[in-house]
């Protein structure tokens, strides 16, 4: 029954999935050039600005060397979980993409197009689901490569991910207990409309998840950084003490995909983040959760994706403002901290939806 | 009897003195860093973007770095006087007082209408490679005839043009033939 309703509209999903890819796929290198730009920036340098029109050819550049490189495999490492590391490491981020409505749903006169790959009830509890499988790739290749420093990166990523995960979904179940739903796209229509503040009317703010739970909001945005492994807590990777972590022994294209999976997994949990906290693609023209005609549609995507660009550029602006976390703090933050402070919100928001 | 120790005791968890609860939420620090770093996002940028730019330059990014300090010891020149001729009179004086043997004079007599001096230079040759850049040279000189400039990158392909003959001392960075060094 699950599979007939996700994919009633395969080739349309298909279509959609390739768009999504596509589009994930050429964010990544800008990203990439703006994450050294915002880090040269910040540290009073120039950054990347030799190759291409300020240096905006770099990632091209990047990717090129990455493609001529050696493609090395430890001699005693499992070869096949060795390969399967940097796939998993991308294909599940991606696949969690699934579940993000970018858009409204589009009346194309001859049917209706909703604009989420999958369009499942409880989307969000599948795109939790997904995007806990993330740890996989960092564990099995950190565990694959047979070097030490290697498993201690994937050993402190399986930790701190599975930690972490507990307190963004105690902050998610805060957002479906208040909205009563687990829908994403149902999600976003409740955050279309003008706030209410107290009763009154205004017209600037919207009714964003942010200003109804912005402890959940606090406590998810400590998590996401945790999920992603960026710093501060960027332990599994922590390059003073662990080399590179989890893909130390990598090389070549196999460390793009470990590189590529990570910016895509910053991708997912910044559209998650937009989806729940900063009312999705609405804003401004695009109001409506069914429309006609592909004007107000294309005008929601590009609101979703300009929010989700912006939450990209706060991952980018933390990682080179704070340091990183000791690792006995980043379990006690996560543990100590988020998990109760996440579970008295819940509390809270239960009593008060109860009255 | 001592107290027993209590493994379980989270050293961490004791409250530093003097930490308050905003301190303890890390927030507001975040909240400052963040500040901090976009100031320093939007500030001019140390860097100079050799080779387009050197720390020579006149602008005033390289002037804010300071690295172009004039009392930088970086490449010789000859002194010129006001006539346009070389002031050195061939006294060997630097060549003595170089520790690292770099500097060939090979004097000759003056021209008889040169009345100032009885000798000029016919080879004055240094070699950068061996220079140590001490500046005992120019302490040494007694006519302020050689100097040495900030100029410190001059590319070469090989080493035989590293070692300068009288002619490109004469014309190296011509900026520094001002009469007199600036004197602190």
């Amino acid at each position: 029954m699950f599979l007939s309703y996700a994919f009633s509209d395969l080739l349309g999903s298909i279509v959609k999935g390739f768009g999504v890819i596509f589009v994930v796929l050429n964010i990544v290198p800008g990203l990439i050039y703006l994450e050294r730009k915002i880090c040269a920036y910040i540290q009073g340098r120039v950054g990347p600005n030799r190759v291409g029109p300020a240096g905006l050819l770099q990632p091209i550049a990047d990717a090129i060397k990455l493609l001529f490189k050696e493609e090395i495999i430890p001699r005693n490492a499992d070869r096949f979980l060795y390969l399967m590391g940097p796939v998993l490491a991308f294909l599940v981020p991606a696949a969690a993409l699934a579940f993000i409505p970018f858009g409204p749903r589009v009346d194309t006169g001859s049917g209706e197009i909703d604009l989420r790959i999958c369009g499942v009830d409880p989307g969000l509890l599948m795109l939790l689901a997904v995007t806990s499988l993330g740890v996989y790739g960092i564990a099995l290749g950190g565990w694959a490569s047979n070097s030490k420093f290697a498993l201690m990166g994937a050993i402190r990523a399986s930790a701190q991910m599975i930690s972490y995960a507990v307190a963004a979904e105690l902050a998610l179940v805060a957002i479906v207990a208040s909205t009563g739903t687990a829908d994403l796209q149902k999600i976003v229509a409740g955050q279309i409309a003008p706030l209410k503040l107290g009763g009154v009317d205004n017209t600037i703010l919207p009714n964003w998840g942010i200003f109804h739970q912005p402890i959940a909001f606090v406590i998810f945005l400590c998590a996401m950084f945790a999920e992603n492994n960026r710093l501060p807590f960027d332990l599994p990777e922590a390059e003073p003490e662990l080399g590179a972590g989890y893909h130390a022994e990598y090389s070549g294209l196999k460390f793009a995909m470990f590189m590529l999976g990570e910016y895509v997994a910053m991708i997912t949990m910044s559209a998650l983040c937009v989806t729940i906290f900063f009312g999705g693609w609405s804003g401004p023209g695009a109001t409506s959760t069914l429309v006609t005609g592909w004007g107000p549609a294309i005008l929601g995507m590009v609101y979703f994706l300009a929010k989700v660009v912006l939450v990209l550029l706060f991952y980018m602006w933390v990682r080179w403002t704070l340091p990183r976390f000791r690792y006995d703090q980043l379990m006690r933050l996560g543990w100590k901290m988020l998990v109760p402070v996440g579970l008295a919100n819940l509390f809270i928001t239960g009593v008060l939806i109860s009255l | 009897m001592s107290q027993p120790h209590d493994a379980h005791k989270d050293e961490d968890d004791e409250v530093a003195p003097g930490k308050s609860l905003a301190d303890r939420m890390y927030l507001p620090a975040i909240a400052q860093g963040l500040g901090k770093t976009l100031k320093h996002f939007f500030q001019p940028k140390a860097t100079v973007e050799y080779p387009e730019k050197t720390i020579y330059d006149k602008d005033e990014q390289s002037r804010a770095i300071g690295h172009a300090n004039p009392r930088y010891r970086g490449e010789h020149i000859l002194v010129k006087d006001d006539q346009g001729r070389e002031k050195c009179v061939a006294c060997l004086l630097c060549m003595a007082a170089c520790p690292a043997l770099c500097i060939h004079i090979e004097p000759e007599p003056a021209p008889s209408e040169w009345t100032d001096r009885e000798r000029r230079p016919k080879v004055f040759e240094i070699d950068m490679l061996r220079c140590i850049y001490c500046g005992y040279c120019e302490e040494a000189c007694p006519c302020d005839a050689i100097r040495l400039t900030p100029k410190m990158y001059t590319p070469t392909v090989s080493r035989t043009e590293r070692v300068y003959d009288k002619k490109r001392l004469l014309e190296n960075n011509p900026e520094w033939q001002r009469p007199q060094r600036p004197k602190k």
